[in-house]
Formats: C-alpha cells, sequence, structure tokens
C-alpha cells in the first residue's frame, strides 16, 4: 500500500506553475509571486485533512492561493498603485474609437458575433491570458483584483487607500486596452 | 444614425452621445450608476444602433472574464 501523504505532497507540487501563472499576473512582481504560491503550498500542505476530496484539488489551492496574494497585496500597498512609467496617464483609450465632435460614432463597433460556444476554446482563453499580461502593471492589478479575486470596487479602494475616482479611471483603460487587444488579436481574425 | 436624429437627442435632457454611453456602459462593470445616468443611458440606446454593439461586445468580455477565471485547463 502506498503512503497518501507524499502522493498528496507530490500532486500540490504538481499544480505550482499553474499557480504562479496566476500570481504573476495579478501582482507584476516576481518576488512577490514566488511568495505567494510558496505560502499558498506550505499551508495546503501543512493541512492536508481541508482539502475535500471531491472537490478539485487545483480549484483549492487557487482559494488558498488568493488569500496569500490579497496579504501581499496589502503589505505592498504603496508599491501596487505605483507605476513608475505611467505611459498613458493622459491618454483618452476611447480615442481609439473615432467619434464625431458632438461625440457620435463615426465607424460603430465591430459586432463581434456571439462567440459564447467558442469562448471555452484553449486558443481563446491564451489570447485572454495574453491581452490580460500585456496590461501596465498598476492597470493589471487592479482589473485582476476585480475580474481573478472578485473584490468590490469599495473593498479595493478600501485596501490600497485608493480614491474611487484613481480606481474608476484605471479600471476604465485597462477594460477598453483589453477589449482593443481581443478585438485585435480574436475577433477581427480571418 | 441620421444627422436629424442626433440633432435631437443632444436636445433632450439627459440624452447621452454615444462617447458619454460607451464610458458609461464601461463604467457600469465597476460602479453601480446613479438613475439619471441609467436614464440617459437606456435613451440613448433605445435610438442609437452602434452602442448596442458597443455594449454586447462588454457583456462578451464580462463572459469571458468569468469563463477565464474558472478555466482550469485540461486535467
Amino acid at each position: 500500500m502506498t503512503n497518501p501523504i507524499p502522493d498528496f505532497e507530490h500532486q500540490v507540487a504538481e499544480q505550482r506553475p499553474y499557480l504562479l501563472k496566476f500570481a504573476r499576473l495579478q501582482l507584476r512582481n516576481e518576488t512577490w509571486a514566488e511568495d505567494a504560491v510558496s505560502d499558498a503550498l506550505l499551508a495546503a500542505l501543512a493541512r492536508p485533512q481541508a482539502f475535500q476530496a471531491r472537490s478539485q484539488l487545483r480549484t483549492w489551492l487557487v482559494g488558498i492561493l488568493k488569500h496569500k496574494v490579497i496579504d501581499i497585496l496589502r503589505q505592498h500597498k504603496r508599491e501596487v498603485i505605483l507605476s513608475a512609467n505611467d505611459d498613458d496617464a493622459d491618454a483618452d483609450p476611447l480615442d481609439d474609437f473615432a467619434f464625431h465632435r458632438d461625440g457620435h460614432f463615426i465607424e460603430p463597433p465591430a459586432d463581434w458575433g456571439h462567440p459564447d460556444q467558442e469562448l471555452s476554446q484553449r486558443q481563446f482563453m491564451a489570447v485572454l491570458d495574453a491581452c490580460t499580461d500585456k496590461l501596465p502593471p498598476v492597470q493589471g492589478r487592479l482589473f485582476l483584483m476585480r475580474e481573478w479575486l472578485e473584490l468590490s470596487s469599495e473593498d479595493i479602494c478600501k485596501e490600497l487607500n485608493l480614491t474611487p475616482t484613481n480606481l474608476y479611471v484605471q479600471l476604465h483603460r485597462a477594460r477598453l486596452r483589453l477589449r482593443e487587444c481581443l478585438e485585435l488579436h480574436w475577433f477581427a481574425r480571418t | 444614425m441620421t444627422p436629424i436624429v442626433r440633432s435631437l437627442m443632444s436636445q433632450l435632457p439627459l440624452m447621452r452621445s454615444c462617447k458619454e454611453v460607451t464610458a458609461l456602459l464601461i463604467a457600469r462593470e465597476d460602479r453601480v450608476l446613479p438613475l439619471t445616468e441609467r436614464v440617459g443611458l437606456r435613451m440613448h440606446m433605445v435610438l442609437c444602433r452602434a452602442c448596442p454593439r458597443f455594449e454586447r461586445q462588454v457583456l462578451t468580455m464580462r463572459n469571458a472574464m468569468k469563463q477565464w477565471r474558472n478555466y482550469t485547463g485540461d486535467d
């Protein structure tokens, strides 16, 4: 009979690359990401009894990782929202669209069709990963706090001592950038 | 949108331009819009053919992020 404990350790360790991908996307800092994943793995290994075999190991580990990531975001709250070279501080991302002077569309947005069926495709997830990764660090962190950590805007402001206006400006830019990236690399492909 | 509809739209109180509506549709993903903004948004969407397309894009992205969040790849 095999010992179940080393087997569990092995399975947990195997998830490291997957966890690291999310930690990197969220934290945009290699050291922080490594720390968060190590903390999560140690916490998981310290209480294997907490894992319900019915749920997926990966899902359980991601849940632990999210808590560790939030801890790190708290510890580094100032750096998290500090952008060394905010390359588009003055750019209005809506300028990607052409508007008449009265604010109406010159060229309507593209019809993306009904991609619901194809969204789960592996290739689409890869494009989404890449587009998310391309967001500038501060925008990317805030965007993923909403979309991956699933925090409310109020909670993000509280955690990072950020004004709502500041947060909304960053999220607005992030969402428009992501939209443009998806259009370019997924919806406009022929 | 015809110039007549456009000029009409710009004269109605609460009515928003496409540019404003686009910003509101994005903002709606992260905050609850005040009533006047919601009304302006709705009024505009009824008359405009371009903005509903943008709204569909935003909803597609919302759905995509949800799937991405739960996507675990091939096990």
